[in-house]
């Protein structure tokens, strides 16, 4: 569909236009310093894996980015917009950034298809029959169009996790956050998320994921980026990043997570 | 080496964060100040406190008085703790005889060193504790409180009051209705028809209906359904109502335990030969008598606060002979006095166990009540 | 344990002994229950019958058609000395249902503000509310109805050193003694304009949804309903010439004559139950909203819901799950509670009833049984409902 057919990712033409960025983002829980001097620029089109070991504040660092957690310093710009306090700042900037969590977090009240048609009714005002048909399209892509008039509780794990992807794609966001879309699934349920975030990808959407699936960030990363006790280690292209790490915080890491 | 690459080397230290946002300062503004309606509700709330607080402080505490023998040494127009004072041996013991208190006293200190024994972790025998508590000790107790053998003077319960009556109608009505509210409950799971029928009706039927018809039902109607010759005492009348309506309770709290066993167990014990009775008592209610215990104590809480309605039929209940002391022409005018005093007694017992259960219950949630 | 030995009966070699067999030995224990039931019954009404007729007392509800003799000092319907113990019955359960919706009502208000200050981000009113929480639920109900009745509005002073907080209400140990509206001529006409404004909020309601479904346009429809339903009747009202006169309270001898009267046996009683049982509304409200997990609001709020809207479309419809049964069954508590009207002479069922009634005729069995069937009336149709909104309301599973 876009212009990458090989996996060198760096190959790739990309856009200029800076879609999110970190200035020097601190953030504290009490007494806890769990971002340190964070600096990180996505490009449009751009996509990025983070990982790291539990705790590095990698969750932390893209839950930021769409407010769900607040920083003490620095600056955070989400499409040319400074976050703030300002709700209606916040409320803007996350009408434009999608977010799939762990758990899904799918409404059980509500069916797939009106999980898929709240926020699109709700916060773009868009007429129900359209935002039906929307929804439909984007369930159509995540391969569950049959499933759209059950509720969560009736579906797998994996079918609920890609209805989420669905019901974030409804609100056409400029950017998706990942944060470990896998890691509470069955292993015969991650290939059918990868895939459709491997196709999301191959789209040209902007991604940040946190994931521990290296065989994902070897495929589709543009960058990948090593965190740990809260602060970037280090960054890198996939193909050097896995084979010639330099840090050796990276290269314990990668032995431990390889290993299997 | 492409141009993406950046490497850190040396690790950033942990700095302390802004100043604004730790410490007092940052602490408050987080929770009192982080924006305009917030800090509003605050002030609101500080001027509530300031009103609500500071009459009651002075009235308790700064102008009230404690020491006297009548009520003309309460000259400082604040509370007047000596008609409490000056009575609250009635308070505590009714109209027992002064010589035989002791009686009272020692059974409740053998009582609560039982109960801290099962309460206190690491304690050995707990199962052979729990034995005394709920066999031995209410046969002991009776002969202790109403005499009649062992050289003890007879004291009849229409002498009992206070507090100690309080104690005695809560106890025996939580400890004689766990036996039934266990056949309750399991009959309730039973799969024989009439049986289950059989429970559901008689919990359902007592949870419908308010104690205080139970109270009336055990005081007008227990009369009338035996032989004329068996004449009840009022207190075992009330008593006898109360453990029926508790029962019914206590047999929903079991179920709830029963519930919580994972059917593995019920698989395992039937696996390993055992036939139902043995599987209950083996397997089954030792662990699920451990998950009640929460609910055990919050149905005691509830009853504890109950028992006041014994007062309607009656009985000197803590709060009933306050209200009796309350009408007593040398001290009239210090409800406020005798009120204030009974709900402490009752606010300190009843906040105690209630925090004693939730802290069992986190125990058991969080999986460190496995022993 | 049932499925081996059902088989083993076919099997020739072993046979089994009677007692080993679960399907018969149940059968035996459900036939000695049924037995020891009935003996336990016989026992009851045999030493029963006897004991009444001992006493002199016939059985029967004949009773209900005699004149009770008594007066009620609250009623809401015509009750006098002369009517029968049937009609004091209706009275007292009238009574009973006074006191217990309105009790539900300020009970419900109250819980939910305690309830929702208990999650505020403040921590100053976090912490007041469950001191209000701690506070009243672990002290009885029945000393707080003393409180406020015996300690508080037994002390007020006489009718004629009324407290007098607004014009013409007046507060003294009689109770508390307001004017009361008297519609005239013409004041149909607001009556009728309050309905036309809820009719028109409903039809206005269901246009906006269906505004919304073709256009996506939101209207504004819960402003628009309140100031109808407040402001039409007030504008009829006012255009009909205030069709409205007051009757107002005005001492007359030792006691107020006219207007309207809360007696202070039902506002204690109001009181104290709509506290205590606020208290435990509170905690219900409380871990109803807490069990709406954190990553609900997380992942709504990403999807860029407002605030408001989060809390209508996701929090709200799952806590009400949660929160209904339970507040269910603090309503029929709080009903069953009302009965402790009888320590302070407020004249519920259970005080007039089974009470004065039962003391007068020595009808024992009949009134009980009575008050109970009322009770248990009620708590059927509680768990009715129950039963049905949760298989109504229950999420969808696998």
């Amino acid at each position: 569909m876009t212009t990458n057919t090989t996996n060198s990712a760096a190959a790739r033409e990309l856009n200029d236009e800076l879609m999110v960025e970190l200035r020097g983002v601190n953030k504290w829980y009490g007494q806890f310093h769990v971002l340190k001097d964070v600096n990180l620029e996505v490009r449009k089109g751009e996509r990025i894996v983070i990982c790291g070991p539990s705790g590095s504040g990698k969750s932390t660092t893209i839950r930021c980015i769409n407010r769900l957690e607040e920083h003490q310093k620095g600056d955070i710009i989400v499409g040319g917009t400074t976050l703030n306090n300002d709700l209606k700042n916040i409320e803007t900037i996350r009408r434009e950034v999608g977010m799939v969590f762990q758990h899904f977090n799918l409404f059980p009240h509500l069916t797939v298809l009106e999980n898929c048609c709240l926020a699109p009714i709700w916060v773009r005002k868009i007429p129900r029959k359209e935002a039906e048909a929307m929804a439909m399209k984007y369930l159509e892509r995540v391969k569950i169009q049959d499933q759209a008039l059950k509720f969560p509780g009736q579906l797998s794990g994996g079918q609920q996790q890609r209805v989420a992807i669905a019901r974030s794609l409804c609100m056409n966001p400029q950017v998706m956050l990942f944060d470990e879309p896998t890691s509470a699934l069955d292993p015969e349920m991650i290939k059918e998320v990868l895939d459709v975030m491997i196709e999301l990808a191959q789209e040209g959407m902007t991604m940040i994921c946190v994931t521990h699936e290296m065989g994902f960030a070897k495929t589709v990363a543009d960058r990948v980026i090593f965190m740990d006790k809260g602060q970037i280690i280090e960054e890198n292209d996939p193909h050097n990043f896995f084979n010639h790490p330099q840090s050796e915080r990276t290269q314990l890491f990668l032995s431990q997570i390889l290993q299997h | 080496m492409s141009n993406l690459s950046k490497v850190r080397h040396d690790m950033l230290p942990n700095l302390p964060p802004p100043a604004s946002s730790v410490g007092v300062i940052g602490w408050m503004r987080a929770n009192l100040f982080s924006n305009i309606t917030n800090s509003v509700l605050t002030l609101f709330a500080l001027y509530l406190l300031y009103i609500l607080l500071t009459p009651t402080i002075s009235w308790v505490f700064i102008n009230s008085d404690w020491t006297g023998s009548s009520r003309d040494a309460c000259t400082s127009g604040g509370a007047c703790w000596v008609f409490v004072a000056n009575r609250f041996d009635q308070f505590m013991y009714g109209f027992y005889p002064e010589a035989e208190i002791w009686r009272i006293n020692l059974t409740f200190l053998l009582l609560v060193a039982q109960v801290l024994w099962l309460m206190l972790p690491n304690l050995p025998y707990k199962g052979m504790v729990a034995a005394v508590v709920l066999l031995v000790f209410p046969i002991l107790a009776y002969f202790l409180l109403y005499g009649g053998s062992f050289g003890l003077e007879v004291v009849e319960t229409h002498k009992w009051g206070g507090l100690s009556l309080t104690l005695v109608l809560a106890i025996v009505g939580i400890v004689a209705a766990l036996p039934f509210g266990v056949l309750l409950a399991l009959g309730r799971r039973s799969e024989m028809p009439i049986v289950k029928s059989f429970c559901v009706v008689y919990i359902e039927f007592w949870r419908g209906i308010p104690l205080i018809t139970v109270l009336f039902m055990a005081s007008v109607m227990l009369p009338l359904f035996v032989p004329e010759e068996m004449n009840f005492d009022k207190l075992l009348r009330a008593m006898i109502g109360i453990v029926m309506f508790q029962s019914a309770y206590m047999a929903e709290v079991v179920r709830g335990g029963l519930q919580a066993i994972p059917k593995g167990q019920y698989e395992a014990a039937q696996a390993l030969g055992l036939n139902y009775w043995k599987m209950m008592v083996f397997v089954v209610l030792p662990q699920a008598l451990k998950l009640m215990i929460p609910g055990i104590v919050n149905t005691f809480i509830a009853l504890f606060k109950d028992t006041s309605l014994v007062l309607i039929i009656g009985l000197f209940d803590l709060l009933a002979i306050v209200q009796a002391g309350l009408t007593d022409p040398k001290w009239l005018g210090f409800s406020v006095e005798g009120y204030a005093f009974v709900a402490f007694v009752f606010w300190v017992f009843c906040f105690g166990m209630s925090k004693y259960s939730q802290h069992l219950e986190n125990r058991f949630h969080t999986g460190h009540g496995s022993r | 344990m049932q499925s081996d030995a059902k088989k083993s009966p076919s099997a020739p070699s072993t046979k089994t002994r009677f007692w080993h067999d679960p399907a018969k030995r149940a059968l035996v224990f459900q036939i000695l229950l049924v037995l020891g039931v009935f003996a336990v019954l016989w026992f009851i009404v045999q030493n029963t019958l006897h004991n009444l007729e001992s006493r002199g007392i016939t059985t029967g509800f004949a009773f209900l058609s005699q004149e009770a003799g008594f007066g009620i000092i609250q009623s809401l319907v015509e009750y006098s000395e002369s009517s029968s113990y049937g009609q004091t019955f209706l009275v007292g359960l009238l009574n009973t249902i006074l006191v217990s919706a309105l009790g539900i009502f300020f009970a419900t208000v109250l819980g939910f503000i305690i309830g929702v200050a208990r999650l505020s981000n403040n921590w100053l009113v976090a912490k007041l509310a469950s001191a209000y929480v701690e506070i009243f639920r672990n002290i009885p109900l029945l000393l707080q109805i003393f409180f406020w009745y015996f300690a508080v509005l037994r002390a007020l002073p006489s009718p004629r050193q009324s407290f007098q907080p607004f014009d013409n209400v007046f507060l003294n140990v009689r109770g508390l003694f307001m004017p009361q509206p008297m519609p005239q001529q013409g004041f149909e006409l607001v009556w009728w304009a309050l309905l036309i404004a809820i009719a028109g909020s409903v039809v206005l309601a269901r246009w906006s949804k269906k505004r919304q479904d073709a256009t996506g346009q939101l209207f504004p429809v819960y402003k628009t309903a309140l100031a109808l339903i407040i402001g039409l009747p007030l504008i009829v009202f006012w255009l009909s010439g205030s069709p409205l006169t007051w009757d107002e309270p005005a001492l007359r001898g030792f006691n107020f004559r006219g207007g309207m009267t809360i007696i202070p046996e039902l506002a204690a009683l109001l009181v104290a139950l709509s506290i205590y049982t606020a208290a435990f509304i509170a905690e219900i409200v409380r871990s109803g909203i807490q069990a709406v997990s954190k990553g609900q609001t997380e992942a709504a709020s990403a999807l860029g819901l407002s605030k408001a809207k989060v809390l209508r479309l996701v929090v709200i419809p799952q806590s009400v799950r949660v929160i209904i049964p339970p507040l269910t069954s603090q309503y029929l508590n709080l009903i069953k509670n009302s009965s402790l009207a009888t320590a302070i002479g407020y004249p519920d069922l259970v005080s007039v009833f089974a009470g004065t009634t039962l003391n007068q005729t020595g009808q024992a069995i009949e009134v009980i049984f009575m008050t109970m069937l009322v009770y248990l009336t009620l708590s059927l149709l509680v768990s009715a409902f129950m039963n049905w909104f949760n298989t109504r309301m229950a999420l969808v599973e696998r």
